[in-house]
């Protein structure tokens, strides 16, 4: 009998199947490797020899992206994973259409019928089993159970699942808002679905007999049943689905190989493959104690609290995945502190820890308290807390309290980074991580877990290893697959835990910081955070930066110490004597309820979680700005943003003798509306603009969307030119342009390349363009050459209408430049009435700087709200950037809109009541060239510069933190 | 010692005497080409080297000194200067970089810009940046990019891109393993010498050299079998240096394929015509352009000479000219499309696919502006256009693995194989 062995090795697992030759399954195995790739390789072909097929020679092929390198080197026959999926199918399913199948690292989509295609993930796409592995792991649940509660979900909430790390900076704030793990584990599943759907489906409608196979879609019902209702289809779920490339593999098995020699080979396989690795952390066990020494000096002063007795301060710091409290003395000294994991929910652990004060420690009497982080305001809303900081200014409190002379501060928490210079006892510059750089504690925690480690004793493993990997510093997704290659090439654990200490400090230096060395830092640098207990991380930071650094012994419990310290700083300023803190009969009494609504006062109908802890105290999370709290009731500041976004929805249809023009509303067109509006009105044509743009928009849109790595606001592009064809529009005007009006801030005056040319992508991949037949005009244009333009304008509209004659064309443009001037001149005049303004009344003013598509509450998520929120007037860059002549730039300035960032971050160098915002969708290139030059010119200036990278899903509860710690520190 | 002169915005300029003291370091994008071109920037009594290291801590360097979300050919280049002026190997105060500065829309004309910045953070404040232009930007007392130096130049590249492309056809076929390779190795050399006495740069000289080198590999023996052919596209830097694509041309040729890599004439004739187009597009006087018009017809005399000697030889596959190109992509993407690569990396996919390369590498940094449009977004219009396209877009950056990136292009392969017997099945019958 011929038999057939197919082995698939897969990141996570190992498969194999052998069949005889009618295509039975004689025999089949599925088991998670632990990346002990060899071994198990070896001993499952030795079990298949000996107790199946009984003999020493079979057909046999390897596949998986696993099995890749130790197949070509052992020399076994390699089938490509996708490929050998697609030999099963057509053979066992013959009539299916498209197969949708996910792994541990890879997530891919084959069309079968009408057309052979077949696609996988790119480098930066999530929504994998490792995903969800991942955010099991922060729900403290595991897959399984994920899967059981997600049936008795109520609501989905919009989460990113482009990455992990989104990801998990979406379900953090959920998790400290109170919302269901039920509901979240629901929207998990359905962000995987509609992340594969969007990543893979490019333009192609998933339709037909579709199949769910592989790992994920076989263990999760509740993931098929997102698939089925995100796909609007009833897709099969095969038998064997765990084996289909094992079968596949085993299928396309043709050439006889001697098994005991293959076996003999696999077990001989050396890592071949090399590892880059640097200088071990220690060099030997006297180094280390040198080390451990130094740094015990570091010592908070410390009380007794069993023979304390009289005033004490509470400090609480709610971070993303711990709690941390500090009780303090009269005196200043640590009396007591808990440091614990908050298991997704701050408020038990706090609950817990107040009756156990108030039952154990009854002489202690609590003056003041104040609370930060994360679940700062949950928190202060359910236990009555008297003060609630940001966590910048906890930290910074306790710093100096520990020394005085500090001059850089540089946190490490479980998911933020955060780093201050200070000067002249103030905060003069902040860092904080953004969402795409979160390689903090949790990180560290993620991969120990994944290795089966406890996080100290993993940590510990790294410090005396021979070979720490060098592991690079990007992302979180990246690193896996970087970890298990290093684990294929022979790298130890020990290497491995000292690689990503390695990684993480790297990250925060490089990234972050974006230091290139210690000088530029300071002399006095404290660290602490959670992440700096850890010796190797600590160890690799000194390295790195060359410096001695000083490691407070509460490192981990720096945020609830500054609290304490500052509710004892307040208590002595105010006279307080008594806490708001509610006491022990009604913490015993204490409910916490959850629940989930919609928010119906404006436009972003924002998801509110509204947590009542009894006696009327509520807390609502999830809100946008404070209208839900206020019921709008508080005095209205000046926003720009508001009133630019007004001034071009002022820009109605006109009817008009010659037809419609759709316009879809997406990026250049948010500054370049009132010239085209104009324009077509004055030919005759009614102007129609595609509506603001919505989640529901984007989704609509998504599956033409070509490449998932482009910024956000082009994506919403595909969603409103949908719109517009939905609406019955036949012609739509979007055309391409290379050159922007010259402004005369720079040397050339480009859009960059995304912006001049998304047109063609449209063009290219929108299908419904076609099937609607709709005249897509996307000419390439030259405003700005003002004399040459009607000439062209003219030729190019002479291909799509008869009888407009260039005479009009003449007047339309002459009228379109000229409104385009008056709407500058309407900013620039609105600009300066709220400068003036808040001049008058004494108000900050935040120049939110970024494109004219950020204007788009969609994209912005309302930020400019946020900041009026906090009691600042928002203008934008264009209001003040043409009050600057052209300056020098170190970098080349050559585009139009960036060449305003610039000019503003000038012009408000000496204005001490302005300071300026930077908003960067997350994946503009460009911005990566400006950001830095913008900090350059800002910080000659001595401004702090703020940062707020956006995209599609924002964690607003990140933004806030950064927004009020600039404000505080302005403040100081 | 050379006197470090700064001209008013604070550039460190290369100076007649640096040219005599100086050693001038450069990156290497294509071995064959640039070693040709280095050897020319040499018998103009420049002392150019072409930097060849590939170290792991090249890109670490680059992390440290460039905005991480800057694409990775800056980051590559750069950290190779940076590691390079740390090695210890060159006196570092009689050392200059060359680089190209291509202008446009993309950031990629900011890379000298943020290699100068990268230089002053890493301590290396005084060494000179050359830009190395045919737009005249940033002139250096020092180099002088000269019409002969220029002429040689163009010829260098002309010769670059038929050994590249002779290679790639007779490679994977030869009966005796590395026939082709030797040849490529004697005639870089041997074209070094000729470009330096000033020989091989006439038109009459050019043809006959061209075909000399036709001729030459015609007699490498070959033995044809039915190979799957692939093409590579993409973003200039990462579809060229093998250090950036992971040995991509090396990979695919060790998986049994045919490769066939476009040549560099026609991305600078692309950056010559836009300026032609932009006239055409937006409005100008053409008249105005006799040189950019001039140097357009030159550079395009001079593909069509090369593609002519290798029409000569029935057994080599000749590429289309520029024009031809050009006219590929009529009505698929617009001509004003040109920045980084533009519309002609959408034209390269549809040539290839024309002489039977359907199955596409669209190789591109992690997060490619231009890219997003031209490679990525015509990919489905391409596959509309001819549904033969066997596309895989492949990003590069300094995390990416090796593993991840092999196993998707062996997807392709493995569909590219089976349609490969399929054909082969169907000749059999």
């Amino acid at each position: 009998m011929r038999m057939r062995i197919g082995l698939d090795i897969g990141s996570t697992t190992i498969k194999c199947v052998v069949l005889n030759d009618q295509d039975e399954i004689l025999f089949e195995t599925y088991d998670r490797h632990y990346s002990q790739i060899i071994q198990k390789m070896a001993e499952l072909l030795e079990r298949v020899r000996t107790e199946v097929i009984h003999c020493d020679t079979a057909k046999i092929s390897v596949s998986g992206s696993a099995g890749m390198g130790i197949a070509q080197d052992c020399g076994l026959p390699f089938v490509q994973e996708v490929y050998a999926t697609r030999i099963a199918t057509t053979r066992l399913i013959p009539d299916a259409d498209v197969i949708i199948e996910l792994g541990g690292e890879d997530a891919k989509i084959l069309f079968l019928t009408g057309g052979l295609e077949v696609r996988m993930n790119g480098s930066c796409a999530g929504g994998t089993g490792a995903f969800i592995d991942q955010m099991a792991t922060l729900l403290h649940i595991t897959p399984a159970e994920m899967n059981e509660i997600a049936a008795d979900h109520e609501k989905i909430y919009t989460i990113a699942s482009r990455c992990g790390v989104f990801a998990k900076s979406d379900i953090q704030p959920l998790l400290n808002q109170g919302a269901r793990k039920s509901d979240i584990s629901a929207s998990i599943f359905a962000a995987v679905a509609n992340q594969t759907i969007a990543g893979l489906a490019q333009g192609r409608e998933i339709k037909g007999k579709v199949v769910y196979l592989g790992g994920p879609l076989t263990f999760l019902s509740g993931l098929r049943e997102s698939f089925d209702e995100a796909l609007n289809v009833h897709g099969i779920f095969p038998a064997n689905s765990l084996h289909y490339v094992a079968i596949g593999a085993a299928m396309c098995s043709e050439e006889d190989i001697n098994l005991v020699e293959a076996i003999d080979k696999v077990k001989n396989y050396s890592h071949k493959g090399q590892f880059l690795s640097i200088p071990p952390l220690f060099n030997n066990k006297e180094e280390y104690k040198e080390f451990v020494s130094r740094h015990q000096n570091a010592k908070v002063k410390r009380g007794n609290i069993e023979t304390y007795t009289g005033d004490v301060f509470l400090g609480i710091d709610a971070g993303s995945t711990t709690v941390k409290a500090v009780v303090i003395g009269c005196a200043g000294e640590v009396l007591h502190s808990i440091y614990r994991s908050n298991s997704g929910n701050p408020v038990p652990a706090i609950k817990e820890y107040l009756i156990d004060l108030y039952k154990n420690y009854p002489n202690i009497h609590i003056v003041s308290s104040a609370v930060t982080g994360y679940g700062e305001e949950l928190l202060k809303n359910a236990f009555n807390l008297d003060y609630g900081i940001v966590e910048t200014i906890a930290h910074y409190t306790a710093a100096h309290t520990f020394l005085p002379d500090v001059d850089f501060i540089i946190d490490i928490g479980g998911q933020d980074m955060k780093c201050f210079k200070i000067r002249n006892g103030a905060i003069d510059n902040i860092f904080l991580n953004e969402a795409c750089s979160s390689g903090c504690g949790s990180f560290l925690q993620t991969f120990a877990n994944t290795l089966g480690y406890d996080i100290a004793d993993f940590a510990k493993l790294g410090l005396f290893a021979k070979h720490p990997v060098d592991l690079g510093s990007r992302c979180t997704v990246f690193m896996n697959s970087s970890v298990k290659q290093a684990q294929k090439d022979g790298a130890t654990t020990e290497d491995i835990s000292a690689g990503l200490s390695v990684s993480v400090v790297k990250n925060a230096i490089y990234k972050v910081i974006r230091a290139a060395s210690a000088e530029s830092l300071g002399k006095n640098i404290v660290v602490q955070g959670g992440t700096f207990l850890n010796d190797a991380v600590l160890r690799v930071f000194e390295q790195e930066m060359k410096v001695n650094v000083v490691r407070p012994d509460i490192s981990g419990l720096m945020g609830a110490y500054g609290a304490a310290v500052y509710a004892k700083d307040k208590a002595a300023k105010t006279g307080q004597t008594e806490s708001t803190l509610i006491k022990l009969p009604e913490l015993e009494e204490f409910v916490h309820e959850v629940k989930v609504t919609n928010c119906g006062l404006c436009s972003n109908h924002c998801r509110l979680t509204i947590n009542s802890f009894g006696n009327h105290r509520k807390f609502i999370g999830g809100n946008r700005c404070e209208k839900p709290i206020t019921r709008g009731q508080k005095k209205s500041i000046p926003n720009m943003y508001e009133f630019k976004l007004q001034t071009l929805l002022s820009y109605k249809p006109v009817p008009g003798k010659r037809g419609t023009i759709g316009i879809p509303m997406g990026l250049n067109m948010y500054e370049m509306l009132p010239f085209w509006h104009t324009f077509f009105t004055r030919l005759g044509f009614e102007v129609v603009t595609s509506p603001l743009s919505t989640r529901d928009m984007y989704i609509k849109g998504q599956h033409t969307i070509p490449s998932d790595t482009v910024c956000f606001p082009a994506k919403l592009l595909h969603g409103h030119v949908c719109t517009l064809i939905d609406q019955g529009i036949k012609h739509i005007f979007y055309p391409c342009l290379s050159y922007n009006f010259d402004e005369g801030l720079s040397d050339n005056h480009y859009n960059c390349p995304v912006v001049a040319y998304y047109p063609e992508v449209i063009a290219g991949n929108v299908p419904e363009l076609q099937e609607n037949n709709v005249v897509f005009m996307h000419d390439y244009v030259g405003v700005h050459r003002k004399k040459d333009f009607p000439k062209k304008m003219h030729k190019i509209l002479k291909q799509y209408f008869s009888g407009i004659s260039q005479t009009e064309v003449n007047h339309a443009a002459a009228a379109a430049y000229a409104e385009h001037d008056s709407y500058l001149a309407k900013i620039h005049a609105k600009g300066d009435e709220v400068l003036a303004l808040a001049a008058q009344e004494n108000l900050p003013v935040i120049v939110l700087s970024g494109r004219p598509y950020h204007l788009d509450p969609e994209i912005n998520h309302g930020i400019d709200k946020l900041i009026t929120g906090l009691g600042a007037a928002v203008v934008t860059e264009d209001a003040v950037s043409y009050k600057v002549k052209k300056i020098t730039t170190t970098v080349l300035n050559q585009w139009t809109y960036h060449a305003r960032l610039y000019a503003a971050a000038k012009y408000i160098g000496d204005k001490p009541n302005m300071n300026l915002v930077q908003l960067v969708s997350f994946g503009c290139g460009v911005d990566a060239i400006t950001t830095d030059e913008v900090r350059k010119i800002l910080e000659s200036e001595n401004k702090i510069y703020t940062q707020i990278k956006i995209d599609e899903i924002t964690n607003l509860g990140a933004v806030r933190i950064r927004l009020r710690s600039l404000f505080a520190a302005l403040d100081q | 010692m050379a006197e470090i002169i700064r001209d008013e915005t604070g550039r460190v300029l290369f100076t007649e005497e640096m040219k005599k003291e100086y050693t001038i370091l450069c990156p290497n994008m294509l071995e064959i080409h640039f070693r040709i071109l280095v050897n020319i920037f040499n018998a103009f009594g420049y002392h150019a080297e072409l930097l060849t290291t590939t170290n792991s801590n090249i890109a670490q360097e680059g992390l440290k000194y460039v905005h991480n979300d800057t694409c990775y050919p800056a980051l590559l280049v750069i950290g190779q200067f940076i590691d390079a002026l740390n090695s210890g190997k060159y006196d570092v105060d009689k050392v200059a970089l060359l680089i190209t500065q291509s202008g446009g829309g993309c950031r990629a004309s900011n890379y000298i810009h943020l290699l100068r910045k990268a230089l002053i953070n890493a301590g290396y404040p005084n060494v000179p940046v050359v830009s190395l232009n045919l737009s005249g930007l940033e002139k250096n007392p020092g180099f002088k990019f000269t019409l002969p130096l220029m002429r040689r130049f163009l010829a260098g590249l002309v010769y670059g891109d038929l050994l590249m492309l002779l290679d790639n056809q007779v490679k994977p076929y030869e009966v005796h393993k590395g026939d082709s390779a030797a040849l490529v190795e004697k005639w870089v050399k041997g074209l070094s010498v000729m470009l330096r006495d000033g020989r091989g740069i006439k038109q009459d000289d050019m043809v006959k050299v061209l075909d000399r080198i036709v001729k030459e590999f015609s007699e490498i023996e070959i033995q044809k079998v039915p190979k799957v052919k692939v093409g590579i596209v993409g973003e200039i830097y990462v579809k060229y240096a093998p250090f950036a694509n992971n040995e991509l041309e090396k990979f695919l040729y060790e998986q049994d394929c045919e490769v066939n890599l476009p040549g560099l004439m026609n991305f600078l004739l692309f950056k010559v015509d836009n300026r032609i187009e932009d006239i055409k597009l937006y409005g100008g006087n053409l008249a105005k352009k006799t040189v950019i018009k001039a140097l357009f017809d030159y550079m395009a005399k001079l593909q069509n000479m090369m593609i002519d000697a290798v029409k000569k030889q029935p057994k080599f596959q000749a590429p289309a000219n520029y024009d031809h190109v050009k006219k590929l992509v009529d009505g698929v993407i617009g001509y004003g499309n040109k920045m980084g690569e533009g519309w002609l990396l959408t034209a390269e996919m549809l040539e290839l696919i024309e002489c039977g390369f359907e199955n596409i590498v669209c190789a591109q940094p992690f997060g490619c502006l231009p890219n997003h449009i031209c490679g990525k977004g015509m990919i489905h219009k391409i596959k509309k256009i001819d549904d033969r396209a066997n596309i895989v877009p492949i990003d590069y950056d300094p995390s990416a693995t090796r593993v991840n990136q092999e196993n998707r292009i062996k997807l392709m392969l493995a569909v590219a194989r089976e349609k490969l017997n399929t054909q082969q099945e169907q000749k059999d019958a």
